[in-house]
């Protein structure tokens, strides 16, 4: 009732009229007039949401700049980094930011899925944001790709040769594929124009569209959730001008100055000069596909490039409709059980993964084996085979053996799917050496 | 309220004029909105019918029969290929894209191997595969020989398992 009396008090006409053209107007489309007070508490979302966005404007301001030196054409894009970088006033830097924002957009929209997931916030009126958001993590995922060829320096020709390269496994039409994203039979002028166009245009606008429609839907569901067990801070409504918007905005500066810190200490790679002639070695996918690429080196191309991943974004996408037993919303890792639970198959991934790796590289890969049985069923069939009837006895035990809610098994089984994805990116981007061999980093 | 009375109306005479001009606005605007999109493939899909399969659009000349030794293999950079010559005087023209991922394998002489210097997939001299993760042989170009003269078609290249005798082309 006190909130109902509160609202009616903040709609008066003179009130309305004062903040019809107002900074106060455009923050209020945005969030609703009032929150509860629990919802207020940092670690409830991290700002990871709002951090995410931040990073989107400051990518659209540094992108427009690079904009007016950069040169999308073979025999000029790596020259005008270079002018860009020597000659441009504060060049290197917009470049710089431009670099770290992009990566640490796509760290931020991950950490932002990984956050929304262990807080349960994707049920109920939320279940279609959930995909909403995911079709934003994708956008972001190939706004990086596109960019990276951009610099055309033996890092990005390269990267991009062997992303694409990945393509051409799929099956029936992953040449045509590969072509058509190509535009032609490698990467070339073509491909650049593309990329270019993709990067600068059509995934901003997508962006862009993708943002205002999950604002919405957030705002649509009265805001981010709030936690089930906050008690009377639930009740307790509190004005969003000034006590979240002062929030947001420190969040906001905070990250800015480690974006801005990070990027006046380092300095965006520039390697030599694309040469298709001269493979470097190794030549590295960008890192937010190495997973792939090291699943490809222990499974058959079908297996690693259209099985398992597809099987993967299905059941991402599939999370919120899996009919759950109740949908508790803003508690970490549902409960005490649950958070237990998740521990120990992140323990168990953490063992098992490099261990499947250590045997595929030195037992299976180099023996006989292969020779004799096809590929699809050695490096495919048996091994995808005994990881599901691995996920699935990690359900069942959990069910059975912990008592535990379809949303803790749910989760458990998710905690050790991610886990081993990590470890199979750390494994790419860190322990492999010449000729992609196991190495140490160091 | 108002309009379901008229909505079972239509149910029984379906094809009120009003309901044939919504139904004609509809069918108008999902034709324009086929054609836009039929223009809009047209415009991205032109530029690659200039070069129709099979038509030898990238001939090049890698120069005379004599010029390559039996039982050698002679690296054609211009086309990214390799030439390769066998001891019975065969030619084939090998293409450098590994069959892999796609990088640049380079000829190891020492060895007499083709080495992929991204993921240490190795080949022998005709581009079968010695060693994973290359899972086929190395694509080939096809040879045309006019005149003692060796000519390579490299705007397109033909996969293949593995070497057969038959890809060998002879002066």
């Amino acid at each position: 009732m006190a909130e109902l009396l509160d609202k009616s008090k903040q709609d008066s006409p003179a009130d309305s009229q004062e903040q019809k053209f107002g900074l106060k107007s455009l923050v209020l489309h945005l969030h609703p007039r009032r929150v509860p007070q629990a919802v207020l508490k940092f670690t409830h979302t991290w700002g990871l949401g709002g951090m995410a966005a931040l990073l989107i404007v400051v990518q659209f301001l540094t992108g427009l700049l690079l904009r007016f030196v950069y040169a999308p054409f073979p025999g000029k894009a790596y020259d005008s980094i270079i002018v860009l970088q020597n000659e441009v006033l504060f060049g290197q830097f917009v470049r710089n930011i431009h670099h770290w924002s992009a990566i640490f957009l796509l760290a931020i929209t991950f950490l932002h899925l990984l956050r929304v997931f262990f807080t349960g916030a994707f049920h109920g009126p939320r279940q279609f944001n959930w995909i909403i958001g995911c079709s934003l993590l994708f956008i972001v995922v190939a706004a990086n790709f596109t960019g990276y060829l951009l610099p055309w320096d033996q890092l990005a020709y390269w990267a991009i040769t062997v992303s694409t390269g990945m393509l051409e496994y799929l099956p029936l039409f992953g040449t045509e594929l590969r072509e058509a994203v190509l535009g032609g039979t490698e990467v070339g002028a073509a491909t650049l124009l593309i990329f270019y166009n993709l990067h600068t245009s059509i995934l901003p606008l997508l962006l862009f569209l993708l943002m205002l429609l999950h604002f919405w839907r957030v705002r649509k569901a009265h805001g981010v959730m709030v936690p089930q067990n906050s008690g009377n801070e639930a009740n307790n409504y509190v004005a969003v001008i000034p006590n979240l918007v002062v929030r947001e905005l420190a969040t906001a500066l905070v990250l800015l100055a480690v974006v801005l810190t990070v990027s006046a200490v380092f300095n965006a790679p520039l390697q030599a000069k694309a040469n298709p002639d001269f493979s470097p070695n190794p030549a590295k996918a960008p890192w937010y596909f190495q997973g792939f690429q090291e699943l490809l080196l222990h499974f058959h191309p079908v297996f690693a490039v259209l099985v398992i991943p597809f099987t993967a974004i299905l059941v991402m996408l599939a999370i919120p409709y899996l009919r759950y037993d109740a949908e508790p919303t803003g508690i970490w890792f549902i409960s005490g059980k649950g958070r237990k639970m998740g521990s120990i198959s992140a323990a168990i991934a953490l063992i098992l993964t490099p261990l499947a790796i250590l045997l595929d590289e030195y037992v299976i890969s180099p023996s006989a084996a292969l020779a004799i049985f096809p590929g699809y069923i050695i490096k495919g069939v048996i091994p995808l085979s005994f990881l599901l009837i691995f996920i699935a006895a990690l359900y069942y035990l959990s069910k059975k053996k912990f008592a535990a809610t379809k949303n803790e098994a749910v989760q458990a089984v998710f905690i050790f799917i991610l886990t081993g994805f990590l470890i199979l990116t750390a494994t790419s981007v860190g322990f492999r050496g010449e000729g992609m061999r196991l190495a140490w980093p160091w | 309220m108002s309009t379901s009375p008229r909505k079972q109306n239509n149910r029984e005479k379906p094809l009120s004029r009003r309901n044939f001009l919504k139904k004609a606005w509809a069918a108008l605007g999902i034709l324009a909105g086929l054609e836009f999109t039929g223009a809009g493939m047209a415009f991205l899909w032109s530029n690659k019918k200039k070069t129709p399969a099979g038509e030898p659009s990238k001939l090049l000349s890698v120069g005379a029969v004599g010029d390559f030794a039996p039982d050698s293999v002679t690296p054609f950079r211009p086309g990214r290929l390799y030439i390769c010559r066998l001891e019975d005087g065969g030619f084939l023209a090998i293409s450098l894209k590994c069959s892999h991922l796609g990088c640049s394998v380079g000829w190891d002489a020492s060895s007499e191997k083709f080495v992929c210097p991204c993921h240490s997939s190795s080949f022998d001299k005709v581009g079968n595969v010695l060693s994973p993760p290359a899972p086929r042989a190395l694509d080939i170009f096809p040879v045309i020989i006019q005149n003692g003269e060796v000519m390579v078609n490299t705007g397109k290249p033909v996969k293949r398992q593995r070497f057969i005798k038959s890809q060998a082309v002879y002066a």
